[in-house]
This record gives structure tokens, sequence and C-alpha cells, in this order.
């Protein structure tokens, strides 16, 4: 009988454990979804602002946020793909391997303000970049390397070791196997990988805080070297800057809600693939 | 000819392998050449425990003891909340969610993993710290305690979704032998499935910590900002990393001022790395312990 009551209680205990979680993380969703509504139209999405950030939209954050996170993914892809295949395809000396498998889990732990002082010293600073779309891609591009390597990896390993086998066996060298069989087969795993990074980068706002961000441009940045407006920064300026903060209030909750609706939809598609992919190998 | 090739290839992979380390190799380099200037103009001792931050003040203060217990205080209430509610729903998800209920609520856990700081942030901000500040009736709503909230919130999906895999990792094995002497279901679950995956289970827990501790947006937008040296939760902090992203604007490059916002960067580095590396040890153990290789 206490037995029973015992395992009742605990159980309830964990029920109020996971509402507790989804209660928080569901009134976050829903109030910004609700708020956001009512700002977010079409001209606020495609619109430059207006009358010093009280009216108009917020295209050119959107549009800043899309360069961003482009040009971070462009310079992490291959070079996390690379070190991938190395860490899989070409096992060498495994104290070699341990160096770059402990080098990429702490670069991950690495707090996002800290690679913004990276970026800061080295890519504004030393490199001469100055505050631009450049530095921030470059900056962001090293915060998402350790995910996609371990993406990729993840991807790699799940590809059948008979593959491999396969096409030595017919004679392909080890550069063409990996080429033309590991690789494509490991593809779908690698760009999940790549499209959950999307996700991360996109929201990021500590690394371009000093290396990208600007709070008002009058148009869309024209070069790799300009400063840029991002979704992420914009929500923060417009809390902490500014002189109208009711109104600069309302357009932040237009941009929270696009941010949230962008990182969520990007990582459910990411998520809603890999599921379907694991299974596919499973079978 | 396809040898030169294969050597070829195989060397530009191993360059490009060791991309992370030269990156985490920067960071530090960069750390410690643009901190250290600090430690030998107010010295390393007065640095760390000194009790008063006024960097633009003259003569300016450069203590940091405010700052470093204002992220320590943030992190405890964020890990007090995080941890029984994270650790709880993997239980719930690992042991009573259906086998449909758990292929919904997993993923969707780790979606709401995926939610900017930035978000919690602006939440934080607009809702819950007049809320809170009303609730208590306290002179303002950006507090510690505020801070830690969201930060909890923020890390439950984590430490949530790290935990969970831990559990499934337990073998069925356990759970069969613990139930047929006769156990029933929450024992087994406390006595046996628990303990069983407890290292992992800590690993995620560090993890979690080592987020909250390095988390900047969210506790710059709802700790209020005042860099004292906190006696209770509800009253406004500085933790380190919003010290950092506050003040860099305004420090003019190459003052006390500058470096020692690097040098505030370089201990928040040491302290995430220790994090990260007890965390690999234990989850190293564990995964020995349950015979599962590397």
């Amino acid at each position: 009988m206490k037995k029973q009551l015992g395992q009742n209680m605990g159980f309830g205990l964990l029920f109020l454990c996971i509402g507790t979680a989804i209660f928080f993380l569901g009134s976050i969703i829903y109030f910004i979804a609700i708020r956001g509504f009512q700002i977010v139209s079409w001209d606020f999405i495609t619109q430059v602002p207006r009358e010093a950030m009280t009216a108009g939209g917020v295209a050119p954050a959107i549009v800043g946020t899309l360069y961003l996170t482009v040009g971070a993914v462009l310079f992490s892809l291959p070079l996390g793909v690379a070190c991938a295949i190395y860490l899989t395809e070409y096992s060498p000396k495994s104290f070699v391997i341990n160096i770059i498998r402990m080098s990429i889990n702490n670069l991950a732990g690495v707090p996002s303000v800290v690679f913004g002082l990276f970026g800061l010293a080295i890519f504004v600073k030393l490199f001469g970049f100055g505050v631009s779309i450049l530095a921030g891609c470059l900056t962001l591009g090293i915060l998402v390397l350790p995910q996609i390597i371990s993406a990729s990896q993840e991807a790699l390993l799940a590809v059948p070791q008979s593959y491999r086998e396969a096409s030595l066996a017919l004679g392909a060298t080890h550069w063409q196997t990996i080429r033309s069989t590991v690789f494509p087969a490991a593809l779908p795993g690698i760009l999940t990988g790549v499209i959950l990074s999307i996700g991360r980068v996109a929201g990021e706002t500590a690394p371009i805080l000093f290396t990208a961000a600007t709070f008002y441009n009058r148009g869309f940045p024209d070069s790799l070297f300009s400063e840029v407006m991002a979704l992420p920064y914009h929500i923060y300026a417009l809390m902490t800057e500014g002189t109208h903060p009711q109104e600069q209030t309302q357009i932040a909750y237009g941009c929270a809600l696009i941010l949230l609706a962008l990182v969520l939809a990007i990582s459910a598609v990411a998520i809603a693939i890999r599921q379907k992919h694991r299974k596919a190998y499973e079978q | 000819m396809y040898r030169i090739r294969e050597r070829i290839y195989k060397g530009l992979f191993t360059l490009l392998a060791f991309a992370s380390l030269i990156f985490l190799v920067g960071i530090t380099l960069t750390l410690f050449i643009e901190g250290l200037p600090v430690f030998k103009e107010v010295g390393l001792f007065d640095f760390v425990f000194g009790k008063s931050w006024y960097p633009t003040y003259e003569p300016p203060d450069f203590g940091i003891l405010p700052l470093i217990l204002g992220s320590l205080w943030v992190t405890a209430g964020a890990v007090l909340f995080c941890v029984p509610v994270g650790v709880g729903s993997a239980l719930f998800i690992n042991e009573l969610a259906g086998k449909r209920l758990k292929a919904v609520l997993k993923p969707i856990i780790e979606v709401l993993a995926g939610i900017p700081s930035i978000v919690y942030g602006f939440f934080g901000m607009v809702v819950i710290a007049p809320f809170i500040q009303r609730l208590l009736n306290l002179p303002v709503g950006l507090t510690a305690f505020t801070g830690s909230l969201m930060l909890g919130i923020m890390a439950t999906p984590t430490v949530c979704s790290i935990s969970e895999d831990a559990l499934s990792f337990v073998p069925r094995s356990f759970r069969e032998a613990s139930l047929a002497v006769g156990a029933n279901r929450w024992q087994t679950l406390t006595r046996v499935v628990f303990p069983a995956s407890a290292s992992g289970i800590s690993t995620s827990i560090i993890l979690g910590m080592s987020r909250a501790v390095g988390e900047t947006m969210t506790v710059l937008m709802v700790t209020g900002g005042a860099a004292v040296i906190p006696h209770t939760l509800f009253q406004p902090v500085r933790p380190m990393t919003s010290t950092i992203a506050a003040e860099m604007g305004e420090a003019v490059m190459g003052s006390t001022h500058y470096h020692s916002l690097f040098a505030i960067g370089l201990i928040l580095f040491v302290i995430t790395l220790i994090f990260n590396v007890i965390a690999e040890l234990i989850s190293r153990r564990f995964r020995k312990k349950l015979g599962l290789g590397r």
C-alpha cells in the first residue's frame, strides 16, 4: 500500500516537472506570438524603419541577419565537413584525434561573449575589417564550427561500413570512396546539422555586439565591410536605447516574433528531416 | 598518380582538421595578451578580490568581486530551477511517457533548446520583471532572481535533453532485473535506473551550469546591472558576461578598462573550460561503466 502511494507521489512529482517546463516555455512563445501578431504585417517585414525607430518596418534587420547567417555557414561548412571527414575516415594515431576532439569540445563550451571579444581583437582590430559583416560572419562561423563538425561526424559515422568496403573492393581509392560513396550517403545528415546551426547563428547576439551590429542603417548594407542591422541585436537596442520606449517595445515584440518563428521553424524542419533519416537507416 | 593525389587530399584534411585547435589557441592567446596588462597594472589579487568596480571614475576601481559574485548568484539560482525541473522532465519522458508521447516530446524539447537567448531576455524584461516587482513589492523587477529564473528556464531543455540521453543508455536488463525481484516502477527508477545514469545526468547539469555562467544577453537585459556585492537574490546584480557586453562599446581601446574587460573574458573562459573538462571526464567514466566504448 505504502509502496503504491510512494510511486503515485513520485510520478506526480515528475508530472509536475514536465508541466512546469512546458508551462514556462509555452508561455514565452504564447506571449510573444499574441503581442507580436498585433504588429507584424507585410509592411513591417518589407519596409525600412521610420520616425526614429517608432514606425515603419525592420527589413534591413531581417536582411542583415540573413547575410550574417549565410556568411557564417559558408565559412564554417567546408572547414567543419573537412574536419569531420578527417576524424571519421582517416583515423590516424589516436593522440592527434584526442587533441582535436578535446579542442572541439572546449570550443563548443566557450561563452558567446568571449567569441565577441576574440572577433573584436582579431577581425575588427588586428585584421582591420572594422565593425563589418565580414568580421561578424567570421566570428559567428567560428562559434558554430563545433556544432557543424559533430553533426557531420554523426552523419558520416551512420554510413554503414559495408558501403566503404564495397567501394574499396571495386578498386576505388580511399579518396574516391569518400567522395563518391561515403559523402553522398552522409549528405542528408550533414545538411540537417547545417540547418540546425543556421537556427543557432540567426539568434546569436553577443558575438556580433562589437563585431558587426549597428542600431540604425539608412538602407541595406552594400559591401562586406559595412555595419549591419540584425534582428537579435535590434531587439536589444530597441529595449535599451532610443527615446520612445512604448513604441519601441511594440516593434521589439514584432522582431522577437519574426526571430522566434524563423529559428523554431528552421530547427523543426531540421529535426523532422533527421527523424525520418534515422528511421531509414534503422530499417 | 593516384598515390600523389591521395596524399594531397589526406594532407589537406589533416590541415583543416586542426582549425578548431587553432581557433581555441587563438582565443586563449588573444585573451591573455589583451587581458594581462591589467594584472600588471592593478595586480591579480586586487583585480579578482577587489570589492568595487568603478572603471570610469577618477581614480578608477577595477575590482571584479561584485561581478564574480553576481555571476555566481545568478548561476546558482538558475541551477536550483533547471536541475530538478530538467531532470524530472527527463525521467518523465523516459519512464512515464508512452511511445507516442515520447516521440512528440523529445523533438519539442530539442526545438525549445534552440530559442535564442535574446528572446528570453526580452520576455524577462517585458513580462517577468514587472510581474516579480508587483508580486514581491520590490523597488525594481530587474534582479538576480529574475535573471536566475530566466536562465533556469533557458537551461531546462538542455539539461532535460542530455539527461534523457543518459537515461536511455541504461540497459533494459537493469530495469528487468529490478522489476523481477519485486520492486515497483518508482523504486526501479529511483534505485536502479537513476543511479546507473547518475554520472551521465551530472554531465548534463555541469553543461547546463556552464551555459548559465557564459550566457550573456539574458542576464544583460534582466539582472539590472548594478555592480555591487549582492546580499539577497532580490537586488540588481551585474554578472561578468553582461559587464563585458555593456561596457566594451564605451571602453577606450588600449585603456586599463579595455584590458580589464578582456581579463574578465579570460576568467570566464577558464571557468567554463574547467566545467567542460569535468563534464568530459565524468561522461568518459560513465560510458566506460556501461561498456559503451567511446
